[in-house]
């Protein structure tokens, strides 16, 4: 790659979201202002090359897709007056300060996370506004046809302009859930990244793993102070820092306690911790710690071992159980589990298992608990019969690997 | 921006008297915070009578439209800046008449 091209490629990765987010507050549409970035873009990669890249490429950027927003808009000769009022209005509207435009990319994430939008819509939406994805990226990360996502893009910014999504952070009273809906939306994300779904894609999709990390960290820019935001951040950087120790070179899910710790990314982990340690100053200072701040800490306890023998087990179920309180889903209590089985042994962990099977028999992971408890209480014959359901339900290349070589272990 | 509040019921049965209550409540708030445009709440289905005058004569059918599971109870018609006005607005009214609302901007 070029130097030019080089340069494109990051300016692209940090000016993209800014870019649409401003186009977005000046024309009030997410179709022109994509479109025109897309064209600013484009039109850089063209110029750049032979003339340079100019002294401050965001507003180049921002200035050209102006121009290319306005020239649509003259080109389909719309006579209604918002229209109008936009060619009088701003065409010359001199740069906004930065403070205002980060705002605006606020804005914009709420805008594309907006719950009266489907959850599929929301994925692909943010990926493509904000994280400036193409529409064939986005749609080889989620395994759908290209025309379909093309689709669920348009669909959803016709229903934005429509009924009128507000383009706004949301006020306070709301701001929260709203928050929480934009974090569920990056989490997303960054899970099919780690568990990577369908046969022939790679088992880890660090792309998508990578994006979402870089999301969050903007969020967590716009939104300093928010403790779930940070919680989040901190996350999804414990897990991502174990990506490279947890495929094994032959493509096999490496289970937590075979993993080469010292394969682990420290600077992710020290990032990692250092968040953490800050929300636990704040939960000590009385802040309620909300779900993604106490997965984080799950996480840090983990990350803290120097071998598996050395995890705080104790630590780490008193960590759940203050996460069963505020979420009560079968997953958390599947999680919670395999503490147990650390600190009261296999059999008490499998009793605990066993009474979520109503609700948690057609997910793999509640069935390769269950094989890995009875495998440890030298149920063999059973252990293999529910590897062989934990295989048949994993959508994931690596696990299923794990998984059948973990069956074909059992006598 | 106006929007279209219907009212989907999925059982028989018009408004409890309490309902009709809360639905006067909510109401008089329209109107006062100035999201009022129209409302009212139909008659039964059954009540219904199709119009079809496309071709040479108009056809008259007794009964509903469609056979469905869920028909139209009622609607308002609110004004609102945007949707999230909307949906807060027809979050209290599915609570005000204790049935399930669609929200619809026209155009």
């Amino acid at each position: 790659m070029s130097d030019v091209e080089e340069v494109i490629t990051r300016v692209h990765r940090e000016e993209w979201a800014r870019v649409v987010a401003t186009l977005t507050r000046r024309f009030g549409d997410l179709d022109i202002a994509e479109e025109a970035a897309a064209e600013a873009f484009a039109t850089a990669v063209e110029r750049w090359p032979g003339d340079g890249v100019p002294p401050n490429p965001g507003a180049w950027l921002t200035t050209t897709a102006n121009r290319k927003a306005i020239d649509r808009i003259r080109r389909e000769n719309k006579r209604d007056d918002k229209h109008k009022e936009a060619q009088t209005v701003y065409a010359d509207d001199p740069p906004e300060p930065v403070g205002a435009i980060d705002d605006d990319r606020l804005r914009l994430i709420f805008t594309c996370c907006h719950p009266a939008l489907a959850m599929e819509s929301r994925l692909a939406l943010t990926l493509r506004m904000v994280g400036g994805l193409t529409v064939p990226e986005i749609a080889r990360a989620f395994l759908v046809a290209e025309p379909a996502l093309g689709q669920r893009i348009t669909r959803a910014k016709a229903k934005i302009k429509a009924a009128r999504v507000p383009y706004r952070v949301p006020s306070g009273e709301d701001l929260p859930a709203r928050v929480s809906g934009v974090l569920a939306v990056l989490y997303l994300v960054f899970n099919e990244g780690y568990l990577a779904t369908g046969a022939g894609t790679d088992p880890v999709r660090h792309d998508l793993t990578a994006e979402a990390i870089r999301l969050t960290r903007l969020i967590r820019a716009l939104l300093p102070e928010d403790g779930e935001v940070a919680g989040l951040l901190a996350l999804m950087l414990l897990i991502e820092a174990r990506r490279t120790a947890r495929v094994s070179a032959s493509g096999e899910l490496v289970a937590l306690d075979e993993q080469d710790r010292g394969a682990w990314d420290t600077a992710l982990i020290a990032e990692g911790h250092q968040l953490v340690r800050q929300r636990l100053a704040a939960a000590a200072a009385g802040v309620a710690p909300g779900r993604y701040q106490i997965l984080a800490a799950i996480n840090a306890v983990h990350t803290s071992a120097s071998d598996i023998r050395e995890t705080e087990w104790s630590q780490v179920l008193a960590l759940y159980d203050q996460l069963v309180r505020l979420d009560p889903s079968p997953i958390i209590a599947l999680n919670r589990a395999i503490a147990v089985a650390e600190l009261d042994g296999p059999e008490v962990a499998l009793a605990a298992v066993d009474r979520l099977g109503d609700e948690l028999s057609g997910y793999h992971a509640y069935h390769a608990t269950r094989a890995d408890l009875l495998r440890r209480l030298g149920r063999s014959q059973e252990s293999r019969a529910a590897y062989g359901k934990a295989i048949e339900l994993a959508g994931n290349t690596a696990e299923t690997a794990y998984l059948t070589r973990r069956r074909d272990q059992q006598g | 921006m106006r929007y279209l509040i219907s009212v989907l019921h999925d059982e028989p049965g018009l408004a409890t008297p309490e309902e009709h209550a809360a639905i006067d409540v909510f109401n008089e708030r329209l109107q006062a915070e100035g999201n009022w445009v129209f409302a009212g709440g139909l008659a039964a289905p059954e009540t219904a009578t199709v119009v079809d005058n496309r071709s040479e004569r108009a056809l008259v059918t007794d009964g509903p439209f469609l056979e469905s599971k869920e028909y139209l109870a009622g609607f308002w018609i609110i004004e609102a800046p945007d949707l999230d006005l909307a949906l807060k607005l027809a979050a209290d009214g599915s609570k005000a008449c204790n049935r399930k609302i669609e929200v619809r901007p026209f155009r």
